[in-house]
């Protein structure tokens, strides 16, 4: 995809290499009418692009009322000139005064791109293009003035930016321009932060009722520099002494105090979140397992690889349709339930037909099988992971308070796993095929002389377990490396969720996961990962002794064994 | 087995419990051979002889006697009791690690940072001191007691919980599982004080031999077929005596066992904890002879190739589970060199065609083929019987 961005972009700028016309420079066009009015000493209004060109020559002094009427001028291309001026990126050509900006190419030569048209202007020495130079006081100028540009651009995000920028920094001389902003935000996310950036820079003044209100302001804002800000605060009333009265004090420590009860509530629920979407992930990962083994009472040591195969369909078909990574995945989903599905029909058919009512020796040939697959998967695709491109909807992050933000992609783990439940709830429920799937689990001759084919139930049975395993394969493929050993590092966690939550229950199944997923990320925090993760097992181990047959045991005759 | 309680008082004990055991003479006799003959042509005979065993082959067949040993032990519980414990590499990585932490501290302050008292790691990490669990451990004496207790402590305290709250069959084998998982997560993490994952290594020498000299290998290499043939005398008496008999029945039938009025668990508890004893000491004669001991060993894949080992050589009985563990571990040495690609195929398909065709492994796929050919003949003259009857009918 990047490749396919950076060709086009080539083709692009060789394209205007070709029509770029050198001679005749465009800023030479740009200030003839400027140059007519001086000689005729007429009074006229200047456009943006004179000034721009105008900064070639002028002086110092010259260049700040440039500057200041570029910014004035609310040009959407004056922010980025003054800020390419600031870091002496703005260039000129000598020959015909182009206002550009440059880039060095392989054969040591520059490119010059125009400033006001984006044209690229051609191939040019070292020597031909200068710098428009500033000095210490410019750059004063120009600093104050890109937050101002900023904090009144168009552009929201940038605004936001801008906004954070200031809240960041909370500089008593900011405050003219924070006023400013202040009357004409509209958005209300950025309305707050600006609000909190005036109460912290309030907070710094030297009279108490400012103060007072500021601190009442910032009562229950979970922004960091609020933090920052109220200890700055004590410490500077604890040094000082200088008049900071005992009731702000007290009151700004209630405060802070507050907002800390606030965000350990919110590193809870954060925790509690991951918990979930780790459930989520074990709960993708076992439910196929809940089928084969739950179900059938299978113990299918190759489940992990179905995982893998699934996650493997997702990297081949993002091959298949580079353009367009948000439709793979979805194709993904179905192409990798029949990917898995057919291979768990095939094994079912070929190997754990024979071997039914032995669940230990299937265990061993089942692992075979799990060998043979990782190697094929190396031996075709190579040992190392490969790379599966997540879409940019899955990217970014859900904000709850300023001090909590969620990111979609756990999110949206947790919503697919969940209608991956519901979808299979339903059809062991309400279909003809769940229906002879159970009947067959609970008295196979009865079935049989039903007149369901027992054989085909089965081999249906597993594969819809292993093609559920698969679409957790998609899933997970957008959360870890996609390599052979992918299934390895979920077999025994899948395991552990079925046993946690009774065999033979979907319903287990899910509290199993969720459960296992919140303690695992309960413990994290206090004892961390591998340790959490540890005393996690050493809990089912413990708790298998007090209910042998899981969470949700299933009762009645047919359990024994 | 009968034939041991009816055979005359003459014979001793030893040889009381080999009779009726035709598999297990032939394998001791051959242990006691390999034992005797691999040193003497490692030490008699030049290089250049053609009777020359070198000595990587002297530690390979080592490694593989050790491997043989631990798969004696799963046997003795699998094949014996219907225990099939998915994480029996622990105990043998656990009898390991007590070997390792007895190296390490003859290593002495041979180390690259020369402390006398702390191993390598240890000052790399910054410890200050010896942790408590590492002391004795510089006594050869407690280092092989532990090789015992700690394996067998862990299997007692696993084993009493599990088997008297009844958990069996896959569950068993799944909670075994996740036991050695939790066990590799733990000694992974440096804070364990065993090295991390790094585990322990350089060892330089054992009772004051040097570990590398092919006459220290030598008497390893004894010890190992010593220990084998220990162990399967041990497994051979166990499964012999009345209390193997009981065993069977629970594996058969562990209800019925149950009412009639034996304590199942107490039985399995036994045999769990003494099967884990002999893993571990499997592991401590391992370590020395590979040079190195590290969280590895704890991997489930580990322990689940045990299980086909016995599975190959055939489960329930003892010198099948010894033949399954050399003859699979030197298949994987030769092909993982030879076709490094095709090896996981191979195994692979050793455990689907082993369970599928051969339940019974290759001990059981032999006998098969002698009964079968008593059958055969005996289907032979029916045939011919038959015939001749038809053609005497058809005469009449």
């Amino acid at each position: 995809m990047k490749l396919f961005k950076t060709l086009l972009l080539c083709t692009f700028a060789l394209g205007n290499v070709f029509t770029a016309h050198a001679n005749d420079g465009e800023c030479q066009k740009h200030l003839q009418s400027y140059n007519q009015s001086i000689e005729s000493n007429t009074n006229y209004q200047s456009d943006f692009n004179e000034l721009v060109c105008r900064l070639v020559d002028a002086s110092y002094q010259e260049k700040e009322t440039l500057i200041n009427s570029i910014v004035a001028s609310e040009n959407n291309k004056a922010l980025l000139i003054i800020e390419s001026l600031k870091s002496a990126d703005l260039f000129y050509n000598k020959k015909n005064g182009d206002v550009v900006t440059r880039k060095k190419l392989e054969n040591g030569k520059y490119q010059a791109t125009s400033i006001l048209s984006n044209e690229v202007l051609g191939e040019f020495k070292k020597r031909t293009l200068r710098k428009v130079g500033i000095n210490n006081n410019l750059r004063r100028t120009i600093n104050g003035l890109v937050a101002e540009l900023q904090i009144s651009s168009n552009d929201v995000s940038l605004r936001e930016s801008a906004a954070a920028e200031l809240l960041k920094s909370a500089e008593i001389s900011a405050l003219p321009l924070l006023e400013k902003a202040l009357i004409k935000e509209e958005n209300e996310k950025i309305k707050e932060i600006l609000l909190t950036a005036r109460a912290l820079i309030y907070l710094q003044s030297d009279d108490q009722l400012a103060r007072i209100e500021a601190i009442k302001f910032l009562d229950g804002s979970l922004y960091t520099e609020t933090r920052n800000g109220l200890h700055a605060f004590l410490n500077r009333a604890k040094q000082e002494n200088n008049g900071y009265a005992k009731v702000e004090v007290q009151l700004a420590q209630k405060t802070l105090d507050d907002i800390n009860e606030l965000m350990k509530l919110n590193g809870v629920l954060e925790n509690v979140y991951f918990g979930v979407a780790l459930g989520a992930v074990l709960l993708l990962a076992a439910i196929g397992l809940a089928i084969t083994f739950g179900v059938m009472g299978v113990i299918n040591m190759a489940h992990g690889e179905m995982i893998m195969l699934g996650a493997y369909t997702t990297f081949v078909i993002q091959q298949l349709m580079p353009n367009n990574i948000g439709l793979s995945l979805v194709v993904a989903v179905p192409a990798a339930f029949l990917v898995s599905g057919l291979v768990g029909v095939l094994i079912e058919r070929s190997v754990i037909r024979h071997l039914y009512g032995r669940p230990l020796e299937t265990l061993l040939a089942t692992f075979g099988i799990s060998l043979v697959l990782q190697q094929a998967v190396r031996s075709i695709f190579g040992p190392l992971n490969q790379d599966v491109q997540t879409p940019d909807w899955m990217a970014g992050t859900f904000t709850v308070n300023a001090g909590l933000e969620l990111t979609f992609n756990r999110l949206y783990i947790i919503i697919f796993s969940l209608l991956v439940l519901a979808a299979l709830a339903v059809v062991l429920k309400k279909t003809l095929f769940g229906l002879q799937m159970r009947a067959v689990t609970m008295n196979r001759p009865m079935a049989s002389s039903m007149g369901i084919k027992t054989g085909w139930v089965d081999a249906l049975t597993f594969g819809l377990g292993s093609g559920i395993a698969g679409i957790a394969g998609v899933a997970l493929s957008q959360l870890t490396n996609v390599g052979p050993n992918l299934g390895q590092q979920y077999i025994i966690d899948s395991f552990m969720v079925v046993v946690f939550g009774g065999v033979g229950n979907l319903w287990g199944t899910l509290v199993g996961a969720m459960s296992l997923g919140i303690a695992n990320k309960i413990f994290e925090p206090m004892a961390g990962a591998v340790l959490a993760k540890i005393i996690v097992l050493v809990a089912i181990i413990l708790f298998i002794q007090k209910r042998p047959r899981g969470l949700f045991a299933l009762k009645g005759r047919s359990v024994e064994d | 087995m009968t034939i041991s309680q009816t055979q005359s008082p003459k014979l001793g004990p030893l040889a009381t419990l080999l009779v009726g055991d035709k598999g297990g003479q032939r394998l001791l006799m051959a242990i006691i051979a390999v034992a005797i003959i691999f040193p003497f042509c490692n030490l008699v005979f030049s290089p250049d002889s053609i009777f020359h065993v070198s000595t990587y082959t002297l530690t390979l067949t080592g490694k593989y006697l050790c491997y043989a040993l631990l798969a004696l032990s799963v046997d003795l519980i699998w094949g014996y009791c219907g225990i099939l414990s998915l994480g029996h590499g622990a105990f043998f990585a656990l009898g390991g690690y007590a070997m390792g932490m007895y190296l390490m501290r003859q290593i002495g302050d041979r180390g690259v940072y020369g402390n006398p008292d702390l191993p390598d790691f240890m000052v790399f990490l910054n410890w200050g001191e010896l942790p408590w669990y590492w002391f004795g451990f510089d006594q050869f004496w407690f280092s092989m007691l532990m090789v015992l207790l700690v394996p067998g402590t862990l299997a007692f305290v696993f084993g009493w919980l599990a088997f008297r709250s009844r958990v069996t069959g896959v569950y068993l084998s799944i909670i075994t599982q996740a036991l050695t998982y939790a066990l590799m997560l733990a000694f992974f993490r440096n804070d364990m004080g065993f090295g991390g994952n790094n585990g322990l290594t350089d060892f330089k020498d054992i009772l004051g031999f040097d570990l590398q000299s092919s006459g220290t290998r030598n008497v390893l290499f004894f010890a190992s077929a010593l220990a084998l043939a220990l162990g399967y005398l041990i497994s051979r008496f166990i499964t012999t005596s009345k209390l193997g008999r009981v065993l069977v029945s629970i594996r058969d039938a562990e209800s019925r066992t149950r009412f009639l009025g034996y304590r199942v668990e107490h039985y399995k508890l036994f045999v769990f904890v003494a099967s884990a004893m002999m893993a571990g000491v499997a592991g401590a004669l391992y370590v020395p002879q590979v040079g190195i001991i590290n969280p590895g060993e704890f991997t489930p894949i580990n322990s689940i190739e045990i299980i086909i080992w016995v599975a190959v050589g055939g489960r329930g009985s003892l010198f099948g589970a010894v033949i399954g563990a050399v003859a699979v571990n030197y298949a994987k040495t030769y092909f993982t060199g030879a076709f490094a690609e095709l090896w996981l195929f191979m195994l692979g398909g050793l455990f689907v065609l082993t369970t599928l065709y051969l339940p019974k492994g290759i001990v059981g796929w032999v006998k098969h083929i002698q009964e079968g050919d008593g059958k055969a003949a005996q289907w032979l003259a029916l045939l011919s019987h038959k015939i001749s009857n038809i053609s005497f009918n058809k005469g009449a």
